[in-house]
């Protein structure tokens, strides 16, 4: 029991350390968020549901679902959240922690699609589109990519197609990889 | 002249919305706000990054913020994806002092330092709300009367709020289309998601919200819809081809970048705005109102 208890502590102030995840104290459980979520039928679990499993305390069922990676970030629940939780933001918590720790969904491609786009922020500070769609395709279905062949030519045809990335002058970029280098040291401390 | 601090982002610098940036500069010539870019800027991170690693997308939005407050200026950005990322940075970094203190040790790596004074805007807000709509019908050449218009608002223009129009029924749009002389026709999904960048890795969940979107704007009787981001108007446009397959329907609606539409009705050529990157052509609806 007391292992069980430190453990979920343990995952509930990895959660509550990051911007959203401490709301999950004042929620009333009155279902507006799941209502007005676009996504709620395809989550394991609907965001009502999310925050009555994590005061339970039961995060692993929480951070193997697909449920947080199927948030649009649209903001709908958080507008109209009459507590005032900000639930998207919760949503971004999650996924963070479930990143962390490397937990993959099979059910959802879109943890490797956040993935592939955050290694350009993270490594040029831009993000090609081409070169993230292409990394995304070889990381999750290559053979998907065939299907929107017609898309990616129509885009091609109109000039929409860029395979040049943005690069920042040397100096700048010195200073941004400075900048995270030091956000990697500092997180690893958490 | 007003002068604000000029944030493309990604999409709209070197990716797909380039006739966002294009017609964006063009439109505030016009109206006399001088947009200038801030030098070396980074990618915002978006939603992936923040749903990836927190305090290092944290890091990259508070960069820009630092590198704008030394202009002194406001941020003005085209894109609501941006928009919305660097509004959360500033109020993170308000509400956490934890987190705060991370993101100045980490800046200050880079010899920057941010105190919270940056206001970040978007692009729609700055022109109807500080040029203002008189000033923008005053600069009308070449009137829109006749022309329908779906408002497209979307998601993070308007939420979480609050911010300059109402989060789940906002005007600012509507209004901006009714001044250039067109008609903003009844859209009452026009604040709803278009499935952002979930249409790459659940194509068929967003395509069934994009389905919803271009129902509901053609059953009103919109010939077209403006959009104010660059991930709504490539959902709704180079997608439209897989809606119509997917759904059996046969939607061909042009997807217009609100700049744009400022841009014809000021009299701006349709080169300049960047009209043939519209992969639903609009010059069919716009005859009589493009200028060669």
């Amino acid at each position: 029991m007391e292992t069980k208890i430190t453990g979920v502590n343990t995952l509930a102030r990895e959660v509550a350390a990051l911007p959203g995840g401490e709301g999950i104290d004042l929620c009333i459980q009155c279902g507006t968020c799941s209502a007005s979520c676009p996504n709620a039928s395809r989550m394991e679990h609907a965001p009502r549901e999310l925050i009555a499993l994590a005061r339970a305390g039961m995060y692993d069922e929480i951070l193997s679902s697909n449920s947080m990676w199927f948030c649009l970030s649209c903001y709908l629940c958080t507008a109209r959240c009459p507590r005032g939780i900000k639930i998207t933001d919760m949503m971004h918590a999650l996924e963070c922690v479930a990143a962390r720790r490397r937990l993959s969904n099979a059910r959802t491609r879109t943890p490797a699609m956040y993935r592939s786009f955050s290694d350009f922020v993270y490594s040029i500070g831009s993000v090609p589109e081409v070169g993230f769609m292409t990394r995304f395709y070889l990381l999750s279905n290559p053979l998907r990519a065939l299907k929107l062949m017609p898309v990616a030519l129509s885009l091609l045809k109109h000039g929409r197609l860029s395979v040049r990335a943005r690069r920042l002058k040397p100096e700048a970029e010195r200073q941004r990889r400075a900048i995270l280098d030091k956000a990697e040291e500092l997180e690893g401390k958490l | 002249m007003k002068y604000y601090t000029y944030f493309p982002g990604c999409s709209s610098s070197h990716g797909g919305a380039k006739a966002y940036d294009q017609s964006a500069r063009a439109v505030a010539r016009v109206l006399d706000v001088e947009l200038i870019e801030l030098d070396d800027w980074n990618c915002c991170g978006s939603t992936p990054y923040t749903s990836i690693d927190e305090l290092a997308s944290l890091c990259c939005s508070a960069r820009n913020l630092a590198l704008a407050e030394k202009r002194g200026f406001d941020i003005a950005t085209p894109c609501s994806a941006c928009y919305v990322i660097l509004n959360r940075t500033n109020s993170t970094l308000r509400e956490y002092p934890e987190l705060k203190a991370k993101v100045d040790e980490a800046l200050a790596a880079g010899g920057l330092e941010y105190h919270g004074t940056v206001k970040a805007r978007h692009l729609l807000d700055v022109l109807v709300n500080d040029v203002g709509y008189d000033e923008i019908a005053s600069k009308v050449v070449s009137s829109l009367a006749g022309l329908k218009v779906a408002p497209y608002y979307g998601c993070q223009i308007v939420r979480p709020g609050p911010g300059f129009d109402h989060p789940e029924y906002p005007q600012s749009l509507d209004r901006l289309v009714e001044s250039l002389g067109a008609e903003a026709v009844p859209f009452p999904l026009k604040a709803r998601c278009c499935g952002g960048s979930l249409i790459i890795s659940e194509e068929n969940l967003a395509l069934g919200l994009i389905h919803k979107l271009l129902e509901n704007a053609s059953s009103n009787g919109a010939q077209c819809i403006v959009t104010v981001c660059p991930l709504c108007q490539t959902n709704l446009d180079a997608y439209q081809s897989r809606v119509n397959q997917k759904f059996k329907t046969k939607f061909n609606i042009p997807i217009l970048f609100f700049t744009q539409l400022m841009g014809l009705a000021f009299g701006i050529d349709g080169k300049t705005l960047g009209l043939e990157k519209c992969i639903i052509p609009a010059e069919k609806i716009l005859a009589g109102h493009l200028r060669k």
